[in-house]
């Protein structure tokens, strides 16, 4: 009897110090991951001379404010932001719908061509973006979209569709036959079926979509990089790019801008954060 | 019975016909966008060409046997293997611990879980500029750190010994938060009844973990490591940001270099070549990790 007291005494012990141990870790990992955030917030009030005299965790002196003035009421920057989002919703309408019409047939129908199509854009899930980059650049150029943002509408478009059509064929797989047999019935037709049942079923699975594919469009370096050279045809992450250019030497203005940068993100996390976490992993869920 | 047979066919093709109309928009995109660029980038590999004038010249294959023996290429290759082994070895085990944690402590961890989530929040291109101002000799944080301590400043990315090392890091602080959430989602599909019934019969949490949890979430593993090790091969935005392959070309990664030569020196043909040889070498290799993962066919 004792001794089986002096057990469990040990093992609430034991059980103690890994608890000890596990939330030290924790809050080490805290600090790895949220430091260089901080560093980016807290230089971004500094001026430029504080960042050159003092090391990284001085506190700025005043909270200097004029960083983030000078970005925000730069033209250029909302012009940029202005292509983000024209590149963004008509990436994303044009996406959306395109790959549930895609979807649709490969989930509900049996056709001859199914397995090959099906398996063509499974495949088309792993092209490296860079392979195709010197042809899509020639052919942005000779259809005189080079430079334009509606050059980045369709490389989103088509980068970004295959996964979608994946992702909503299994969702449509989900939705119950019996719906579409008793809409047969009423004659209604294979068209009307899409738009009057399938579409509005699919909204669920066509949100987290959105949310997936409107970071990574948002986020788009590489083809925004290439495709585009003037100032008021590039999008947000290049503003980053030209504001390094402009400003190479001035920390504190970088990291106010990467600040901004960062906000929408940070706004959309606090609304939503279940929603916006379960859609940026929907590519992943089954890749 | 005639009529019959009529009728059916006739509904196959309506059917058939409506697939095509529905299937018509996507293939058209890939077609134009991917399938061809592929094409084009094979055949673009066989030529001299600086991607602007018509002359175009065709060489055969000399921009291959120059990609074969090209040692910048095979050691942009390398340092995309010495990523793809580094983070992988960095991030999964870490990724784990922290879902486990935040499995065992339930809701109490949700401050811990968003926080830890940050860094997923900023874009490789935003990540790539503030660590290339996180890491630098002056006002950088591991300098600073440093200079507290008395030392003297570290110049992490200035050095070609640590240069790709300190690239590495960045890459796992940007997808370890990616990771954790994964393993979270394998953790939460696991039944609460597994637990409890393991609790009832003594085992503590750490055993839970080692004999039950993990040996459940060895798919979820799997896939996580297929995810990391091809998304290594790919890397691009973060390290041409960042460091822009140098110092040297000590952080230089096939899409760098491919970049560059394509992009900065316009050489097309080559980059071409470049380019094809890394979907080669990708594809290769995706196929070869998922056999030996999955077995064969499954998935």
């Amino acid at each position: 009897m004792a001794k089986t007291d002096i057990q469990l005494k040990k093992s609430a012990q034991k059980k103690r110090t890994a608890w000890a141990v596990a939330i030290i870790l924790a809050v080490l990992w805290l600090l790895v991951a949220f430091v260089p955030f901080l560093f980016m917030v807290l230089t971004g009030f500094k001026q430029k001379l504080e960042t050159i005299m003092y090391g990284a965790f001085h506190l700025p002196e005043t909270l200097y404010l004029q960083n983030y003035i000078d970005v925000i009421t730069d033209v250029n920057f909302w012009i940029y932001f202005r292509n983000s989002v024209i590149v963004l919703v008509v990436s994303l309408v044009i996406l959306l719908f395109i790959s549930a019409c895609a979807a649709y047939p490969l989930s509900r129908f049996r056709f001859r061509l199914r397995g090959p199509v099906y398996l063509l854009i499974v495949a088309a899930m792993s092209v490296p973006i860079h392979v195709t980059m010197i042809p899509i650049f020639q052919m942005t150029i000779n259809m005189g979209l080079y430079d334009t943002i509606w050059a980045l509408v369709p490389t989103s478009v088509a980068f970004a569709s295959p996964i979608s059509v994946f992702i909503l064929t299994g969702f449509m797989e989900g939705i119950p036959r019996e719906l579409e047999e008793a809409s047969d019935v009423d004659g209604c037709g294979l068209y009307r079926r899409f738009f009057k049942i399938i579409l509005p079923l699919s909204t669920p699975g066509l949100s987290t979509l959105a949310i997936y594919n409107g970071v990574n469009i948002w986020n788009e370096f590489i083809f925004a990089f290439t495709l585009t050279q003037s100032n008021g045809n590039r999008t947000l992450p290049l503003a980053l790019w030209n504001y390094q250019g402009q400003y190479a030497s001035n920390t504190a203005m970088i990291m106010a801008c990467l600040t901004l940068s960062v906000m929408p993100m940070i706004i959309l996390f606090i609304i939503m954060q279940d929603k916006l976490v379960k859609g940026m992993m929907a590519g992943a869920v089954k890749g | 019975m005639n009529n019959n047979v009529s009728l059916a066919q006739k509904r196959r093709r309506s059917y058939g016909i409506c697939a095509a109309v529905f299937l018509f928009p996507v293939l058209l995109f890939l077609a134009v966008y991917l399938l061809y660029p592929i094409i084009a980038t094979f055949f673009n590999s066989l030529h001299q060409w600086n991607g602007i004038s018509a002359d175009k010249k065709f060489i055969g294959l000399a921009n291959w046997s120059k990609l074969v023996t090209d040692s910048d290429f095979w050691r942009a290759f390398w340092n995309n293997i010495k990523v793809m082994v580094l983070s992988l070895i960095v991030q999964m085990p870490i990724g784990i611990l922290l879902a486990t944690f935040l499995d065992a402590v339930g809701k109490k961890g949700n401050a811990f879980k968003a926080l830890w989530f940050l860094p997923m929040l900023m874009s490789s291109v935003a990540v790539g500029y503030l660590f290339r101002y996180a890491l630098a000799t002056n006002g950088g944080i591991i300098s600073s750190i440093s200079q507290l301590f008395g030392g003297g400043v570290v110049d992490l990315l200035g050095n070609q010994a640590t240069a790709l090392y300190a690239v590495i890091g960045v890459v796992c602080w940007q997808f370890i938060p990616f990771y954790m959430v994964y393993y979270i989602a394998g953790y939460s599909s696991i039944s609460p009844d597994i637990y409890e019934a393991s609790i009832i019969d003594g085992s503590t949490r750490g055993q839970y973990v080692r004999h039950i949890a993990l040996p459940l979430l060895v798919p979820t593993i799997k896939s996580a490591i297929i995810l990391s090790l091809i998304g290594s091969l790919k890397y691009f935005d973060l390290v041409y940001v960042m460091t822009g392959g140098g110092p040297g070309t000590s952080t230089e990664l096939m899409a760098t270099y491919m970049y560059k030569n394509s992009f900065d020196t316009f050489n097309m043909g080559y980059g071409s070549a470049i380019a094809a040889g890394m979907f080669i070498l990708i594809t290769l290799f995706a196929s070869i990790v998922m056999r030996l993962l999955n077995g064969r066919g499954n998935d």
